[in-house]
């Protein structure tokens, strides 16, 4: 049950049936995530993709991602993965720390933390204004640009490529690769598995350099020489590259994507954000609430019942955090932007030990990009909304967004 | 008013700082620190309660 045919078919009842590649629910989830919240059955269950449950009120989805022991991280992917065997010497290769639990994920997370602290990230600022401007010079005379490919799917490759010291020139082959893991790859094995080795081929090459030619201020490096500290494997450090790849590029492009998107329908929005420059903190994580990019999976370490459903070991959760930050309990008027919202406790980043690592370097690329584009291109509306295309299952956003100024 | 952060429930998500950048910092890990060492001015009372109020940890721990 993992391609696109074997999954086909209308939902009658997405409480029992949903379907998270439905064209529609790809497009626009929060009408179906709306219908599931509001109805006697919160939690979904669909036999679709594997099976998965589907939490969409903000309580239940922070209470399985506090409860680490019984919701375990070890897959985190929306759908099954692929037999272990076709990966070769591969298969033991994770993404940690957000696929490693307690008590590895302790140390897991420490050693990659600080360079994703806010003073740490502070560091690529002028250099992610220098790219979006350069982005912007390429196609600001012609009047019309893609918003998606043209500016916001530029942007996190680059930035994660510098921080890793891997080639900046590779970017369209590392987006290539990570498309392959996240979006086109979830229901189509083959193209997953491929693009999977090509990651981690990729990277185990560049962790033999580093061991022949150590390199100075270089994350890699400074990961294989961490042995004094943690118990530090190739492993390991292979399994932290993939993670930044995969987990910083698709991710942090759509909520670029999905911000511009709205500011090109929202004249007073961007309005706003002239007028008032201290705003864009608050205006940042309003947009990271309404358009929560990610959503990622637990898997049931043993037999539990939670809140009434009978989950079984095994089974697959996914955290809907987009569904969580549109919950009216939560949020007034949650399907309205409201750049100056006072209260805004958003999980888009997660909630407890497995909080994105990267989400300081997210709201520095977003900021950024955003208040590049504004001062650059002040007003600007979509050329065709319907002709918008989006990605969706693990990582919602837009992917080709035309617009004219 | 005095504000500490609860260390065991901090999981760094910044949302202090980002409501209250006068009282919040971060630490080397990215965990909140508290700036303002004491009693807090009046005027950013407000503010910090809001950091509170959007923690999604609960990790913000108000004193009055």
């Amino acid at each position: 049950m993992t391609t696109l045919e074997e999954n086909a078919g209308p939902v009658n009842d997405p409480t029992t049936d949903f379907n998270i590649f439905d064209p529609e629910f790809v497009r626009d989830p929060y009408p179906t995530m709306e219908e599931i919240r509001e109805s006697q059955c919160p939690i979904a269950h669909s036999g679709r993709w594997g099976g998965s449950w589907f939490p969409t009120r903000y309580d239940d989805v922070v209470a399985i991602a506090q409860e680490h022991d019984i919701f375990t991280s070890r897959d985190i992917i929306v759908v099954p993965r692929s037999a272990a065997a076709a990966e070769g010497p591969y298969a033991g290769v994770a993404a940690p720390p957000i696929t490693s639990d307690p008590p590895d994920h302790h140390w897991h997370r420490r050693l990659i933390l600080p360079v994703f602290a806010p003073q740490a990230v502070a560091k690529y600022e002028q250099s992610t204004r220098d790219l979006c401007n350069q982005l912007i010079d390429k196609f600001i005379a012609k009047g019309e640009a893609d918003a998606g490919t043209d500016y916001a799917q530029q942007i996190p490759v680059r930035v994660i490529a510098t921080m890793l010291g891997v080639p900046t020139e590779m970017a369209d082959e590392f987006t290539g690769w990570v498309r392959g893991v996240l979006e086109v790859g979830l229901t189509d094995p083959k193209v997953r598995l491929e693009s999977r080795l090509k990651i981690l081929k990729f990277f185990q090459a560049q962790l033999d350099d580093r061991k022949k030619n150590p390199r100075e201020n270089d994350l890699i490096t400074d990961l294989l020489n961490s042995g004094d500290k943690y118990p530090v494997t190739d492993q390991y450090v292979l399994g932290v590259c993939n993670l930044m790849l995969v987990a910083g590029i698709d991710t942090t492009w759509s909520a670029i994507g999905s911000s511009l998107w709205h500011l090109a329908q929202h004249p007073e929005h961007r309005e706003q954000l002239r007028a008032n420059p201290d705003l864009w903190p608050t205006a940042i994580e309003e947009l990271l609430r309404a358009y929560s990019p990610v959503t990622m999976a637990r898997i049931v370490d043993r037999d539990t019942e939670f809140q009434g459903c009978p989950m079984k070991a095994g089974d697959r959760i996914l955290m809907s955090f987009p569904a969580a930050n549109r919950d009216p309990r939560q949020f007034e008027q949650p399907d309205e932007v409201i750049l100056d919202r006072e209260h805004n406790r958003h999980v888009a980043f997660g909630s407890g030990i497995h909080r994105c690592a990267g989400s300081n370097l997210a709201r520095l690329e977003l900021r950024v990009s955003l208040q590049v584009w504004l001062e650059r291109i002040p007003e600007f509306s979509l050329i065709d909304p319907a002709a918008v295309t989006w990605a969706g299952g693990q990582v919602h956003g837009p992917r080709v967004c035309r617009v004219r100024f | 008013m005095r504000v500490r952060v609860d260390e065991a429930s901090c999981q760094g998500q910044q949302m202090c700082s980002i409501a209250a950048p006068e009282v919040f910092g971060s630490d080397e890990l990215g965990h909140a620190t508290v700036l303002i060492v004491g009693d807090l001015p009046v005027e950013l009372h407000a503010k910090t309660r809001r950091a509170q109020a959007n923690c999604p940890e609960d990790a913000i721990i108000i004193e009055e």
